[in-house]
């Protein structure tokens, strides 16, 4: 890579030749305002759309001043970034930027989350002087999943690249021109009937209060003050490694104990584990499995192989509409959250005497796609859904907040059996590769009959898009491949159109970068990748503490299977928690 | 009742696009020339025809949208055969344009942006079409009227009509 010089603020510096003039400024530790730009280099997002101009600087011969984010080094070029002309420029742009904002901070669900509210503190923002277009009045979209309120969007346009460029989804494009432009969906139809997965995605990356999840929380304390439900609550694996960070830990802190006691002091009746009901999955799953290999090796013709996992929803729903003819290569099994949903409505209500329409099951995910995969016909009894409402971890840690709970000094609990207990393969369900390791695991040791040694599947991990893992089990060669991110998922399943050439028998999708880690309903982000990164550490670290490593040893499960389900891929355990598949029209 | 303006969505007008796309060496670059095309052959961009195009250019529906909705020139309302465009761009406008739009409007009995019942006109404005010395100005298809012209809408509309049912 060739170098350059330039000079920035009378300092000079070499750096790279293809770096913009804001990658200098960090070398320098010049930090420059940006709002539009977001550099995910490790989930493959950079959105340089240079739209909102809050980066501009000023360089030395130009007549006009540039965005930092998208202008390019050139050798000796000299930058001004705090004269007055920049500074006069920059507070404009965010003048007009706030002169059609919505002034509702105190009741948007991005306050204090918000990148514009911190950019109008930064700069010390205390008059407007421009009175803009009466604000516009866009139209509200709500799904169950998301809301859009577009008289709050900066154009930005992140989440367009986000829906676009990483997860090739497509429901996301900006549209019209000036006062009119808006970031919508395809001919302006409401999310719902689009294309959307409800990845929320767009939400993570959302830098103001335009795209926010559907909150539930309340529904959940009046589900709690009502004396006549048993209100049940269930949290993912993701959850506990991510949820610290609303009370100031460090990412990558692993809250579990604290988590199950604010539970308690909430008032849930019984405290359970998503990751029980992972392991349950692994049991259906790798049975599954086995089962289709074994018809591939008697020679059976068109076996419904490479078997993809099905514990994401919003992958479920990116297959449905845009790649239906693949509907039958999908494992049938449940979601965790459903799977444990319906095992409390059924089996545990059963066992404490309480009918499943006096039963609340609350469930916390990092996702926004549960709350859309909650309220899916099939998954309901006479109208009486399986998991009746779902929070983000956000939302979560609002309930928390508001309760009056100081997290930190709460004291560490375990999780109710006997749908609390799990093993450490449930627990690496939350990030890129930890489904299909958890699967191997029980797989492996069911084909060999032999206890395995070392239960870490390194070459599962990892970071990037797509990874494949082979492997050999005594004379089986099983052949894995890895997908996270949906535009990593259509590369493998468009690889799987095109004949299978890597003779994959099974393959492991999640619909977001690096996982439920990652997911729409975690904490925000804020463009911190490093974050993500310290949440998978401590995923590891809990399964790597746990005792029982494999979802066939979990005692739990065992005995559910022995009291109640019978064996797996049985009679009971189909009607359960297996499912069926729709493919979906939408534009 | 005229019936000349393409509306409907046949067969031979998707192939017609069909043929136009697979003569291109690449598609990439060229979704914008693609729509021009499929505009003329249709009169108008609906839903089906974007579908069909997201596919044939392989981009999100919502991106072929997106351009769509950008451009004025683009419409997703069938234009009447006989479209006139009322400049309203700054010399027009300040040489009246805004009267003649409206003359316009009152005489066709519909708003910018519509078309006749019977399919015969449609009404836009547009933002300057760089022939300011001749403000102001109306564009009906290839047409071009200016100054004095533009002010004589009665007699415009009814020579069009002549020269339709004249066949």
């Amino acid at each position: 890579m060739s170098k350059m010089n330039i000079t920035i603020d009378g300092k000079n510096i070499e750096v790279d030749s293809n770096s913009t003039i804001l990658e200098a400024c960090k070398k320098l530790n010049i930090i420059i305002p940006t709002l539009c730009h977001l550099d995910l280099h490790d989930l493959k997002m950079v959105n340089k759309s240079a739209s909102c101009r809050i980066c501009v600087v000023e360089v030395e011969g130009r007549n006009n001043l540039v965005t930092a984010c998208s202008t390019p080094v050139a050798d000796g070029m000299v930058v001004n970034t705090h004269n007055i002309r920049v500074m006069n420029a920059r507070k404009t742009v965010l003048e007009l930027m706030l002169s059609d904002h919505p002034a509702e901070c105190l009741s948007c669900s991005k306050g204090g989350n918000c990148d514009l509210q911190h950019m109008a503190e930064r700069f010390g923002m205390r008059e407007i002087r421009v009175t803009g277009k009466s604000q516009s009045t866009y139209r509200k979209d709500k799904t169950v999943s998301i809301r859009r309120n577009l008289d709050k969007c900066i154009m930005c346009r992140r989440c367009e690249t986000m829906c676009n460029e990483v997860q090739s989804v497509g429901a996301l494009s900006a549209i019209n021109r000036g006062f009119d432009a808006v970031v919508a969906p395809t001919f302006e139809v409401n999310l719902h009937d689009s294309v959307c997965t409800f990845c929320g995605q767009c939400v993570q990356v959302c830098p103001v209060g335009a795209l926010t999840e559907t909150d539930r929380s309340w529904e959940v304390i009046e589900a709690l003050a009502n004396p006549r439900k048993t209100v049940v609550v269930e949290t993912a694996p993701a959850v506990r490694v991510a949820l610290g960070e609303e009370f100031g830990y460090e990412p990558g802190t692993n809250v579990t104990g604290k988590m199950v006691s604010a539970f308690r002091q909430l008032g849930f009746d019984y405290v359970f584990d998503t990751n029980f009901a992972a392991d349950l999955t692994i049991m259906e799953e790798a049975t599954e499995l086995l089962e289709r290999i074994k018809r591939l090796k008697s020679g059976e013709k068109d076996v419904n192989l490479p078997m993809l996992t099905s514990c994401c929803p919003a992958w479920v729903a990116f297959i449905e509409t845009q790649f239906p003819e693949l509907l039958d290569i999908p494992s049938s099994v449940k979601s965790p959250q459903q799977i444990l949903g319906i095992i409390a409505k059924t089996y545990f209500a059963e066992k404490i005497n309480v009918d499943r329409k006096d039963m609340v099951v609350v469930s916390v995910m990092p996702c926004l796609a549960k709350k859309y995969e909650a309220g899916i016909e099939s998954f309901k009894e006479d109208g009486n859904p399986d998991v009746d409402i779902v929070l983000s971890t956000r939302e979560f840690a609002q309930l928390i907040k508001l309760s009056n709970i100081d997290f930190n000094s709460l004291e560490n609990e375990d999780f109710d059996n006997p749908l609390g207990e799990s093993s450490g393969a449930g627990a690496i369900f939350g990030t890129t590769g930890g489904v299909i390791e958890a699967a191997t695991r029980t797989a492996v040791e069911w084909i060999t009959g032999e206890s395995l040694d070392n239960v870490d599947y390194k070459s599962m991990r990892g970071e990037e898009g797509i990874r494949i893992a082979n492997l050999k089990v005594k004379d089986l060669e099983i052949n894995i491949g890895i997908a996270n991110g949906l535009g990593s998922a259509r590369e493998l399943l468009e690889e799987i159109q095109a004949g299978n050439p890597r003779n994959l028998h099974a393959i492991e999708i999640m619909a977001c970068p690096q996982g439920c880690i990652d997911g729409g309903g975690q904490p925000y982000h804020h463009g911190n990748i490093d974050i993500i990164k310290k949440r998978k550490q401590a995923i590891y670290e809990v399964d790597g503490k746990k005792t029982i490593r494999k979802s066939h040893e979990n005692p739990s499960i065992q005995k559910l299977y022995k009291e109640y389900l019978g064996e797996p891929l049985g009679e009971k355990s189909h009607k359960l928690l297996h499912r069926e598949y729709d493919k979906k029209e939408r534009v | 009742m005229p019936n000349k303006i393409k509306v409907n969505l046949n067969s031979s007008h998707f192939q017609e696009l069909d043929s136009f796309i697979d003569g291109l060496e690449t598609t990439e670059g060229e979704l914008i020339s693609i729509l021009h095309k499929a505009q003329s052959i249709f009169g108008y961009l609906p839903k089906e025809v974007q579908i069909h195009i997201a596919k044939r250019v392989n981009v999100p529906v919502s991106r072929v949208y997106g351009v769509v909705s950008f451009y004025s020139y683009f419409t997703m309302k069938p234009k009447g055969k006989y479209h006139i465009s009322v400049c309203t761009g700054t010399a027009c406008f300040v040489r009246g344009a805004d009267a003649v739009l409206r003359d316009f409007e009152e005489e066709l009995e519909i708003k910018s942006g519509e078309t006749t019942k019977d399919g015969l006109f449609s009404l836009d404005s547009l933002r300057c079409v760089g022939a300011c010395a001749l403000a102001p100005v109306v564009l009906i298809n290839e047409d071009v009227y200016g100054k004095e012209d533009a002010k004589k809408v009665k007699e415009i509309i009814q020579k069009y009509m002549k020269i339709n049912s004249e066949g």
